[in-house]
């Protein structure tokens, strides 16, 4: 079999793409996702020659022909996609399928502020001028191919707008489901949160996949938060050991704004998660949280970038690992403080379980700082299960596997207890045990 | 005399490389409680670390029963489902786990073993909210983590409260008056003894006379270089507290 060219691969897939909506979509739209795909055929897949991608080679991702997946909402029905959503938590829940708005999986509710959610497909139809000024305009493609694949079939997602003041008290579930189809799929979801002056919303961006055959996630999201919004955005990545998620976030933080990013990442063939975080107003306050598990032959590869464009911004960050069988974690931090940005205060943590001889992380801080009144810190520390918790646990009738699940949860606390939200966050402690329950069991 | 619930016979163990306990000889009969005393270094804590299967404690020769059972070939959790538990000298902090749902999974995990329904949350809220009474602790602490935090006294009491409700049939207190002041120290006395009953026993190691005053002891076990050098009745621990642990090093207690 003679070695995939992705760049032949994927234009093939691009020129259908553009075939199929023919001249549906607005000028400025077509005229970017030229552009994007031209950036990505100049570009190529990432190399480990690369210092960004270093540790994490995407020649899996880049050898598959991964076709683009078309909407198989249709053949969905509510029932099947019921495990995807909360149990118990009132969300208004958005589904798309393969990157596509499935209104008749979604169950917004009314009075919750789903007013300010609509599919990216239908505010693009509309006068769709409006959305030129914020589309893509914070995730640059030019150095980031997955982005740049990401905009060239730019066609649907999510649009979240919350207005000037305006508190959503419901959370807002994006679930973005995978189907499998015949071959491997790939799809490209696209998510744009635009936080008004003073409002407020906790936004879930949850990806999921159904069936177990190879698939590919490839998600950009666009956050702005003007002057004093504040924003919880948890995401949740749970596509499962088959499956391939890279996803890039950029996020612009205004004046007096507060952003909170509790990330989770629980398990995928290979996972690559990069998020840029720009403190570009004065006092803004940012908190970068994020958890991963990786067993067998998983990988999960978090890179971050808080920039502290202003004085008076904080930043908080902790993203801890738990790794077993030959499973491995990266995470870069990058930490920049510009020139003026004084009274900044940074604080960077990393910590890993490494549950298996054969498990591997790779930390990396990075801290660049241009300004001489900031406090700065970073720390990363590495550590097996504590054998003196689990025999004091024991020594009260817990079994070792309980006990393990147990100092593992506990492990993860530290990052779920800071999603606000009770519901929420029980919620998410509910699918990180089931998690938690499947590592234990591969280590014994 | 009623049955024996513990037999210790000629017991060996080795810690971080070292020969510590040389030949422990000891019987515990249901609702007897035995003091054991002895100078730091003496083996208190490895024989306390024996009974409850402390994994980095090697046993190189003789025999422990527990009601009959080989006790040393039964996994430190089952040894707790059992009926055996150890007040540990440096209780373990672990962050992240609090205090109720650990206790309240403990318990359980004794109830199913002894095939009792397990309790849900409000029942065993109920039973926890009497126990902490007595250990004078409140809800706050038990919603922390466990022993995060915690005063020296605090873990102590913490400690008392989970014997408390796991009702052990034989308790085993390491050191669990030290660091206490004479306060805590009451607390910690009147707890244990609320629990003495026939059909418990314990096992109080300590390095002072003090709390055998607050504990009164039927046994009283003097340890020197890993063997049981001298046995008697609780006036044994007042003579020892006269005449010093040199006294029966050096040989005079014989």
């Amino acid at each position: 079999m003679a070695a995939l060219d992705p760049r032949q691969h994927y234009g093939e897939g691009f020129h259908r793409f553009e075939r199929a909506l023919g001249a549906a979509a607005p000028g400025w739209l077509m005229a970017l996702r030229k552009d994007a795909f031209a950036r990505f055929a100049e570009l190529g897949f990432p190399s480990t020659k690369q210092e960004e991608w270093r540790y994490t080679s995407v020649a899996p991702i880049a050898e598959r022909a991964f076709e683009l997946a078309s909407d198989g909402a249709g053949e969905l029905s509510r029932d099947e996609v019921e495990h995807s959503s909360f149990p118990v938590y009132a969300c208004s829940l958005f589904v798309f399928v393969n990157g596509r708005f499935a209104p008749h999986l979604s169950a917004p509710r009314a009075l919750s502020g789903s007013p300010f959610v609509e599919s990216l497909a239908s505010a693009l139809e509309h006068p769709s001028e409006r959305l030129e000024p914020q589309l893509a305009k914070l995730a640059s493609y030019d150095a980031a191919p997955f982005v740049a694949l990401n905009t060239a079939f730019l066609h649907d997602g999510a649009l979240v707008q919350v207005p000037e003041g305006v508190a959503v008290e419901a959370p807002i579930h994006l679930v973005y489901l995978s189907l499998p189809g015949r071959g491997p799929r790939v799809s490209h979801p696209r998510t744009l949160l635009v936080m008004g002056r003073g409002s407020r919303a906790t936004v879930i961006e949850d990806y999921v996949s159904l069936g177990v055959g190879p698939g590919f996630t490839n998600a950009v999201s666009e956050v702005r938060l003007e002057a004093q919004a504040q924003l919880d955005l948890v995401r949740l990545q749970r596509e499962g050991a088959h499956h391939f998620h890279v996803s890039d976030v950029h996020v612009v933080l205004g004046r007096d704004s507060r952003f909170a990013a509790h990330d989770f990442s629980l398990g995928a063939a290979l996972v690559r998660k990069d998020v840029a975080a720009n403190l570009a107003g004065e006092g803004a306050e940012c908190t970068l949280d994020g958890l991963y598990l990786a067993s067998s032959r998983e990988l999960v590869d978090n890179h971050t970038l808080i920039d502290h464009a202003s004085p008076h911004g904080t930043s908080r960050e902790l993203y801890k690992g738990i790794l077993s069988g030959a499973g491995r974690g990266v995470f870069h931090g990058r930490i920049v403080v510009r020139e003026g940005a004084q009274k900044t205060d940074a604080r960077q943590t990393n910590k890993n379980l490494l549950l298996s001889r054969d498990a591997e992380v790779d930390s990396k801080p990075q801290l660049e700082i241009a300004a001489d009144d900031v406090k700065c810190s970073h720390g990363s520390t590495i550590g097996q299960l504590d054998e003196a918790s689990l025999f004091y646990l024991q020594t009260r009738g817990i079994d070792a596997p309980s006990a393990r699940r147990l100092l593992m949860r506990a492990f993860a606390s530290e990052v779920t207890s800071r999603i606000h939200q009770e519901p929420l966050r029980d919620e998410i402690e509910e699918i990180l045990l089931g998690r938690i329950a499947r590592e234990e069991a591969a280590l014994s | 005399m009623t049955a024996p619930l513990l037999e210790i016979e000629d017991l060996c163990a080795r810690a971080g490389g070292e020969e510590i306990l040389h030949g422990i000889n000891l019987v515990v009969r249901q609702g007897e409680v035995h003091a054991v005393m002895g100078p730091n270094g003496s083996g208190k804590s490895t024989l306390a670390g024996v009974l409850a299967g402390k994994p980095s404690i090697e046993v190189t020769q003789g025999k422990v029963c527990y009601f009959g059972r080989n006790l040393l070939d039964i996994a430190p959790e089952e040894r707790a489902r059992e009926g055996v538990f150890l007040a540990f000298q440096y209780p373990v902090e672990i962050p992240g786990v609090s205090n109720m749902y650990f206790l309240k999974t403990a318990l359980n995990a004794g109830r199913k073993h002894r095939g009792q329904e397990e309790l849900d949350a409000i029942d065993f809220l109920a039973l926890v909210r009497e126990k902490m009474k007595l250990m004078q602790i409140d809800e706050k602490m038990m919603n922390r983590s466990i022993n995060e935090g915690f005063s020296g006294g605090e873990k102590k009491r913490n400690e008392v409260l989970q014997m408390a409700v796991l009702e052990p049939r034989l308790a085993i207190l390491d050191e669990t008056d030290s660091g206490l002041d004479i306060d805590a120290l009451r607390i910690v006395s009147n707890g244990v003894n609320s629990l003495r009953s026939p059909e418990r026993s314990m096992i109080v190691i300590t390095h002072y006379q003090r709390l055998l005053d607050y504990i009164v002891p039927d046994f009283v076990h003097v340890l020197g270089s890993g063997r049981i050098l001298k046995s008697g009745g609780k006036e044994l621990a007042l003579e020892l507290e006269q005449k010093g642990y040199a006294w029966i090093e050096g040989g005079g207690g014989r």
